[in-house]
This record gives structure tokens, C-alpha cells and sequence, in this order.
């Protein structure tokens, strides 16, 4: 058969501009044999993942390295100030454990928040923010576990410029060694939901309660594997890799189902600014294209997410749509509140779900906890901090 | 049909600020054209709330058509929800990421429809610039959030003993979301003032530009710490 020859000849270029594209800085690239090659270099020193760790799966495939202990926990802003018991759960869940942690003072936001809502930084204060609590972590000896899903994202955006530019690399490392500190970039960024997974068959091993009646719905948070999402975990067994297993496995191998619904790529219409000064965005974003798809799809006994905005935009937003009659009303928390109620945790001491909004009693009475009881022993720790018969709630008091 | 929203702007100036955006390092890996495709548009929570769109964004800077991109450098940008679901562009755009520039760029340029966008920001501002940490418990009052509920009041009105109920020793607070060291916080304004953060604001708010700096000047010369 002759060739054909096929008169096209393709569109030509109507424009002198070009789009540069180098398959070495793309943005999902496997940044671990740069930051050694510049730990070799005398860029900076590596902070290396200490043992023992856990060899998880990530999205491209490569194993990436969670320390179990040894931790220094990089806190969240959210998570402390308006949902305390998300922070304390996941150290009451290192307790439990018996790993060694440190939670530190030496520690700053990482200011994403700030920046994402209002832009009032730069690519250098962001930068020397982020290496500023790193060499705080780096000098404890412990190793950053990272709270919240923004600081999350955002620190490997931090990270990827930091390997690319020399230039920034130079300007924000003349930056901390003026404050006295070194310069460290730690091996792999590590986010707490990774350390859940990590140790999901420990916990379950652990649980106290019959969770199969249990359904949740699992809001994965945008920042935590929309932004540089190569290294997010993704584990063949849930959902076939195609979506993160962060929460998931650990809800799954805690005993609960886990049900689908269709909106799940969704942001929870956190907005950074919006949640503050346009909170009808936020609400209205929260409850018809995620809280009532849930209802509607899987009815589920709660929302499970693994970052501070979700779970204040989704537990927030649903009193004003209750107030309507919408079809909502499904308490939100992280999954380290719901794997620490699971394996014992007091509701109120440890998970402090007094802070929220949404009613959770009826997800603790099907989960068989007796929520009454443990409100008043918690409002008998109250009565005695009032009277001055105890100045805190201490961890002996909890475990 | 190329706007003419802000005629009054000389084509210079927008073509400056322009100029500004595209000489930012990240612009090359935030920008490789688009396919107009609308994967963007599709997953964007602000485009079903907002006359707003990822993909004309990343078009107009894609054409380099100034004009339009002063439009929504002014009027959209503030619609982004910064949530980077744009970010799964099959031709590897991030929208968003664009977005982050140009804001920072309108802020340093203290454009009037940022000041605007921004002015119920400062306390926000304010506080994680001279705290080091952004949001504080005291920060949940029930007139600042009459749609989250009653459950607001209550931690209002319990908030010290609450916060004492916490067995974590660094959330023992209620000013600060949890316990930073002073130093912390002065190698936080060390920070600010080192990269031109602080300078920034004096274009956003002069008034709180002039606060913090006070502050940051009186912490720092008694920390010994650089500013320079």
C-alpha cells in the first residue's frame, strides 16, 4: 500500500512567546536526591528521618519515609486556638504509644494562612519562616511532624523553590544564620495524618468499641495532595491509588466503613479570606456541595478530614444552613479525634469536642460511649480549675 | 473585545505591573499555556459563586493582554479560594499559584481594590505579624461569628477555664493559639523586617504599618537581633 500523504501541515506559530517547560522543575518532581545532593554540597544540613520509620506508599510510587517517634510537632494555628482537641489527640495517641514526642514553644505559624488570604508576605519571609522552624526543630533533635494541611502544602512549595533557586536558597540562608540558627531542610515533610497512617494496625489493635455500625465520609484536604502532590500517600488497597489514603486506611482498619460520595474532590470552601469576611461563600460552598451530597449519598454518623480549615468550614457552617431546614447536621472532626475516642480517649478531657459545633452525642452513644458520664466528669475538672483545686488538666489526669 | 474597565489607567502602568507579575521566579513553573480545556473552571469552588474563572486567568496572562489583566488583577483575584483544585490542569498550570503573585503584587503596590478587599484584614494581620501565631481563642466571639451558633458563646464565656482544661502544657492560652517563646516571636519580627514584609504593609495600611513597627523596633533592639 502507497503512502498517503496527509496535507497538514499544522498550525503555525502566531506568537513569539514561549512557554518554558524544564521536566527537571516540574512541580510534582521526587525532590529527595536534590536535598542530599545539597546537604553534600554544604547548602544545608539534612535533618534525616529518624529511626524507626514507616515505608509508605506515595502517589508516583516511591516509599516515603514516616518516623513513628521522635517527633517535634509543628502545631496549627486552627487546630490549637478554635479545635484544641485535634492537637491533643494526636499527642494523647503518642502516649498511648509510648512514643517520645516533643511539643515545642520554639515554633511560629508557618503564616500560609496569612499569606493565602491576604498576600502580605513574600517568597523569602514565607521561606525563612519555614527554615526558621525547622532549624528550631533541627536543634531539639526532634523531628517536624506537621499538624496542619496548609503548613503542609505549603512548606514543600517552600521546599521546591529552595532547591531551584540558588538565589533564594543564599538570601534565606544569610537570613537564619543571622538569627544564630543553621540552615536545615529536613529529608521528607511529613504530615501528622501520614504519622495516623503509619501506625493504623497499633491503634486498631487497641479499639474499645464496635465501630462496623459506624459510617464516615472522608473530606481529604486540598492542600494536603493538590499542592506538590507527588509525595501524599496513596496506597493501591484504598480506592485502587487513585485517591489519597490518608484518613481512609486508618478510619477502614479502625473497623468503621468508610462510603463514597460524589463531590469528594471538592474544596470545603474554606477560602482563607472567605471564612473570615465573605463567610456566605464558605457556607454556602460547605453545606450544598459537600455536607448535603454526603447526606444525600452515604448519610454518614460523621466527616472525617485531616486539616484545621476543613474542619472548621464544615462543622461551622452547618448551624446557619440547620437553621433553614437544609439537609445537614453530620459532626465533622480529624481523624486523630475519632481514632483517639476509638481506643478509649475521654471525649471531653482528651478529644474536646465541646468545641464544636455540630451535635456529636448521637455519633458517641451509636459508637457506645456514655456521653453524659464523661461530661460530668469533665465539668467536675472545670468546677475544680474554677475553685482553684486544680490549676490544669494535666496528662496524668487523662491517661 | 479588550477592556476598558479601568481607561483611566495609563497602559504603562498596567503593563508595569504586569512586567512585575511575570518577573517573579515562580511565574515559569506556575504558567505552560493553556488548552482552554476548563478542568480548572470545573473544579474551582470560587467560579460557582463568582463571576470568576481560573482559565481566564491563566489565558489573559497566556496572551499577555495587560488590559484585562489590570481588570482582574483589581476585580477577581480576591475570589480565589486559594484551595489549588486548579492545580489538577492537564497542561500542569497552577491558576492559583498565579493568583498568589498577583496578589502580592497588588499589595505591594497598595492598590485601591486591595486596600478595600483587605480592610477587614488588619487584626489578622496584626496578629500573626506580632504574635507569630494567627489565630487565638479570644479571637471566638459570638458577634464576630453569630452564623457558627450558640456553641460560640459558650467558649466565649468559658474560654480561660477551658483552655486550662487542655492537658498540653503550650495551649494554657488564650491570646495566642498556643505558648511562644519571646525570642520566637523576635526572630519572627527579625524575619519581617529582613525580607520587606513589614514595608509591604505600609502600602496596605500605613497606621498599622506604623504599630507594628514600633513594636518590632522596641523588641528588637532590646533582642540584639538584626533587622538588616
Amino acid at each position: 500500500m502507497e503512502p498517503i500523504d496527509i496535507p497538514v501541515a499544522g498550525t503555525k506559530v502566531q506568537t513569539s512567546r514561549v512557554f518554558e517547560r524544564d521536566p527537571e522543575t516540574v512541580r510534582d518532581e521526587d525532590l529527595r536526591e536534590a536535598i542530599w545532593e545539597l546537604g553534600r554540597e554544604g547548602e544545608w544540613i539534612v535533618q534525616p528521618v529518624p529511626e524507626p520509620y514507616y515505608l509508605a506508599p506515595t502517589k508516583f510510587g516511591r516509599q516515603k519515609k514516616i518516623p513513628l517517634e521522635h517527633t517535634w510537632h509543628h502545631k496549627s494555628c486552627g487546630q490549637c486556638g478554635h479545635i484544641p482537641g485535634y492537637s491533643t489527640s494526636i499527642f494523647w495517641l503518642n502516649r498511648l504509644l509510648g512514643f517520645d514526642y516533643f511539643d515545642p514553644r520554639d515554633q511560629t505559624s508557618c503564616t500560609a494562612w496569612n499569606y493565602y488570604a491576604s498576600a502580605t508576605s513574600n517568597q523569602a519571609a514565607q521561606a525563612a519562616v519555614a527554615m526558621r522552624n525547622f532549624s528550631a526543630a533541627y536543634e531539639t533533635g526532634y523531628y517536624p511532624l506537621i499538624h496542619c494541611g496548609t503548613s503542609f502544602g505549603h512548606y514543600k512549595e517552600v521546599r521546591h523553590e529552595l532547591v531551584h533557586d540558588a538565589k533564594l536558597r543564599r538570601q534565606v540562608r544569610a537570613i537564619i544564620e543571622k538569627l544564630g540558627r543553621p540552615f536545615v531542610m529536613p529529608e521528607e515533610i511529613v504530615h501528622y495524618s501520614e504519622w495516623m497512617y503509619a501506625v493504623r494496625k497499633q491503634l486498631s489493635e487497641r479499639v474499645q468499641f464496635d465501630l462496623s455500625k459506624i459510617t464516615a465520609t472522608v473530606h481529604p484536604a486540598c492542600h494536603y495532595y493538590k499542592l506538590q502532590s507527588g509525595d501524599a500517600i496513596y496506597d493501591p488497597e484504598i480506592y485502587g491509588g487513585q485517591r489519597t489514603a490518608a484518613v481512609t486506611a486508618v478510619v477502614q482498619e479502625l473497623g468503621a466503613q468508610v462510603a463514597d460520595y460524589s463531590t469528594w474532590y471538592d474544596c470545603c470552601g474554606f477560602g482563607f479570606r472567605h471564612i473570615l469576611v465573605q463567610r456566605d461563600f464558605t457556607r454556602s460552598f460547605a453545606t450544598l456541595r459537600k455536607i448535603e451530597v454526603m447526606k444525600q449519598e452515604a448519610n454518614p454518623d460523621v466527616v472525617l478530614t485531616h486539616d484545621t480549615g476543613c474542619v472548621t468550614s464544615l462543622d461551622k457552617s452547618q448551624f446557619a444552613a440547620q437553621a433553614h431546614g437544609r439537609n445537614v447536621g453530620v459532626p465533622v472532626m480529624s481523624e486523630s479525634q475519632f481514632a483517639a475516642l476509638a481506643v478509649g480517649a475521654h471525649p471531653f478531657r482528651v478529644c474536646q469536642l465541646h468545641w464544636h459545633a455540630v451535635d456529636y452525642r448521637p455519633l458517641l452513644h451509636k459508637m457506645g460511649i456514655d456521653v453524659e458520664r464523661a461530661w460530668a466528669e469533665f465539668e467536675a475538672d472545670v468546677e475544680k480549675i474554677k475553685h482553684g483545686e486544680m490549676e490544669y488538666l494535666t496528662w496524668e489526669h487523662v491517661l | 473585545m479588550p477592556s476598558d474597565r479601568y481607561a483611566e489607567v495609563a497602559l504603562e502602568e498596567k503593563q508595569r505591573l504586569f512586567d512585575e507579575v511575570k518577573a517573579d521566579p515562580r511565574y515559569k513553573t506556575y504558567l505552560y499555556g493553556c488548552y482552554e480545556c476548563g478542568i480548572c473552571v470545573a473544579a474551582c469552588p470560587s467560579a460557582r459563586f463568582y463571576d470568576f474563572s481560573p482559565r481566564k486567568i491563566a489565558q489573559t496572562l497566556a496572551r499577555e493582554d495587560v488590559e484585562l489583566f489590570y481588570e482582574q488583577l483589581n476585580d477577581d483575584v480576591w475570589n480565589c479560594s486559594q484551595c489549588f483544585s486548579c492545580n489538577r490542569c492537564p497542561r500542569q498550570n497552577s491558576p492559583g499559584g498565579l493568583i498568589t503573585i498577583m496578589r502580592e503584587v497588588a499589595v505591594k503596590n497598595g492598590l485601591r481594590t486591595t486596600k478595600e478587599a483587605l480592610a477587614g484584614y488588619t487584626r489578622i494581620i496584626y496578629k500573626i505579624m506580632t504574635t507569630g501565631t494567627q489565630v487565638s481563642p479570644d479571637m471566638l466571639q459570638e458577634d464576630a461569628f453569630p452564623d457558627w451558633g450558640p456553641q460560640v458563646k459558650a467558649v466565649s464565656q468559658n474560654l480561660d477555664v477551658w483552655r486550662r482544661a487542655l492537658p498540653p502544657e503550650t495551649l494554657h492560652t488564650t491570646g495566642l493559639s498556643w505558648q511562644v517563646e519571646e525570642r520566637t516571636m523576635h526572630e519572627l519580627y527579625a524575619i519581617w523586617k529582613m525580607t520587606g514584609t513589614l514595608d509591604m504593609i505600609g502600602e496596605l495600611d500605613e497606621g498599622l504599618h506604623d504599630i507594628m513597627e514600633e513594636i518590632m523596633d522596641d523588641a528588637l533592639e532590646e533582642s540584639g537581633l538584626p533587622t538588616e
